[in-house]
């Protein structure tokens, strides 16, 4: 076997072949006797760095580190652990660029007030925008129905024991839903505080929600989701007066772990603030995409 | 549990380049400022490995330190966590290093 590609043909053993290996060992090229009965799954192009004939003497440079031993090789890759989910989000994003969608990741812990606020959003949307939505949850189809009920076109995507939404999900709910150029495309991510927090899904702006029931400190306690936020909207203020809630202690520990964040307080129950997260709605949709960060990526 | 999403993703993705060779050994750097812990990210491999051309193979962690910068008085330090506070008092902070999430190499037979 060829100890610099690794092939396993059994005719490298026994006659030499020549090879030319490039500086990189993955795309590295190289030259075979052809072969017409053999099937061939990879790309020759031709680029000789250094031709030698493949006769087990390996003295030749490369200028990339690996073990050099007959029967193991090293590959350099240095790309993204995510990588899959990193290539499926850049489609997405691509797509709703293509089509001026201005797709929202919404992010949260259950209960906070994720689809009350959809709710409200969509009734009071008027013709100010089309809004569709794309739920995540691990079961049950209840969430897609509260949007529906609101006015709004839904796609229910349960993840069963999954925690979190992913790009290639997002792409599944974007193909059935077929969102119209310049709408707005809410994926509500499934009620987590951590695991959504690594998942780009190709959109434009990620929003967390944050209820007042929840305690003022968890952007410190969660700090891997806060600090990939455009926007944190405080919900649920209308308890203000019944919790223990201290919103400039809030704010501030918001700022630690997100010194860029926005934060607008509302109540998506009385519709209190909710005038500014339409504005933001309306701003960020007037914007060209071309114009906004790529990604939300942590 | 995302460390299994992660893991799933990872083998994937040097199964691919491996071209049906076998992995002996594979690489990472992950930050400490991410939210993917080493030692559930090597339990997970070893799970989503199972049955695949990377079964058997070694996971070699590189772990890198956080680095921040203060927005208030620009001084360098190391972070632990995704948040810390600087000498001056500042909050604020820039990253400079931490977040890393990478595959860096991988070995085949």
């Amino acid at each position: 076997m060829c100890g610099v590609c690794g092939c396993s043909e059994p005719e490298h053993e026994s006659e030499p072949l020549a090879h030319a290996h490039s500086s990189h060992a993955l795309e590295h090229s190289h030259a075979h006797h052809y072969d017409p009965a053999r099937a061939h799954d990879h790309v020759h192009p031709h680029g000789h760095d250094h031709a030698h004939a493949h006769d087990n003497v390996h003295a030749h440079g490369h200028d990339h580190a690996h073990a050099h031993d007959r029967d193991s090789r090293l590959i350099r890759l240095e790309h993204d652990l995510l990588h899959k989910n990193s290539l499926l989000a850049g489609q997405n994003r691509a797509w709703f660029q293509g089509r001026a969608v201005l797709a929202i990741n919404l992010v949260s812990s259950p209960g906070s007030g994720k689809t009350t606020l959809l709710e409200r959003t969509i009734a009071e949307s008027g013709l100010r925008w089309k809004l569709l939505v794309i739920q995540g949850d691990q079961a049950t189809d209840r969430d897609a129905a509260r949007i529906r009920g609101a006015g709004a076109r839904a796609v229910q995507i349960n993840t069963g024991t999954g925690c979190h939404l992913d790009a290639a999900m997002v792409a599944r709910g974007v193909a059935e839903l077929d969102p119209p150029a310049g709408s707005i495309l809410a994926i509500e991510n499934v009620g987590n505080l951590v695991c959504p927090a690594l998942f780009d899904l190709g959109e434009r702006a990620r929003v967390a929600v944050l209820s007042v029931t929840e305690g003022a400190d968890k952007p410190l306690k969660y700090p891997y989701l806060f600090r990939g936020t455009q926007l944190v909207l405080l919900n649920k203020t209308d308890l203000l007066p019944y919790v223990d809630f201290d919103l400039d202690a809030c704010k501030d520990l918001l700022r630690q772990v997100n010194p860029d964040v926005e934060m607008l307080a509302v109540s998506a129950k009385t519709g209190s603030g909710l005038d500014a997260w339409y504005a933001w709605l309306t701003q960020r949709l007037a914007i060209a995409p071309q114009q906004t960060a790529q990604g939300a990526a942590p | 549990m995302h460390e299994l999403g992660i893991a799933m993703q990872l083998v994937d993705a040097v199964t691919e380049r491996a071209r049906g060779a076998r992995v002996r050994r594979v690489v990472l750097e992950i930050g400490a400022l991410t939210a993917v812990l080493p030692d559930a990210l090597r339990f997970c491999f070893d799970l989503a490995t199972a049955g695949s051309a990377v079964e058997g193979a070694s996971l070699e962690i590189l772990e890198r330190p956080g680095r921040a910068r203060c927005r208030v008085c620009q001084r360098e330090f190391e972070l632990l966590r995704p948040f810390g506070r600087c000498v001056c008092g500042g909050t604020e902070l820039d990253w400079l290093g931490g977040d890393e999430l990478r595959i860096c190499e991988m070995e085949v037979a």
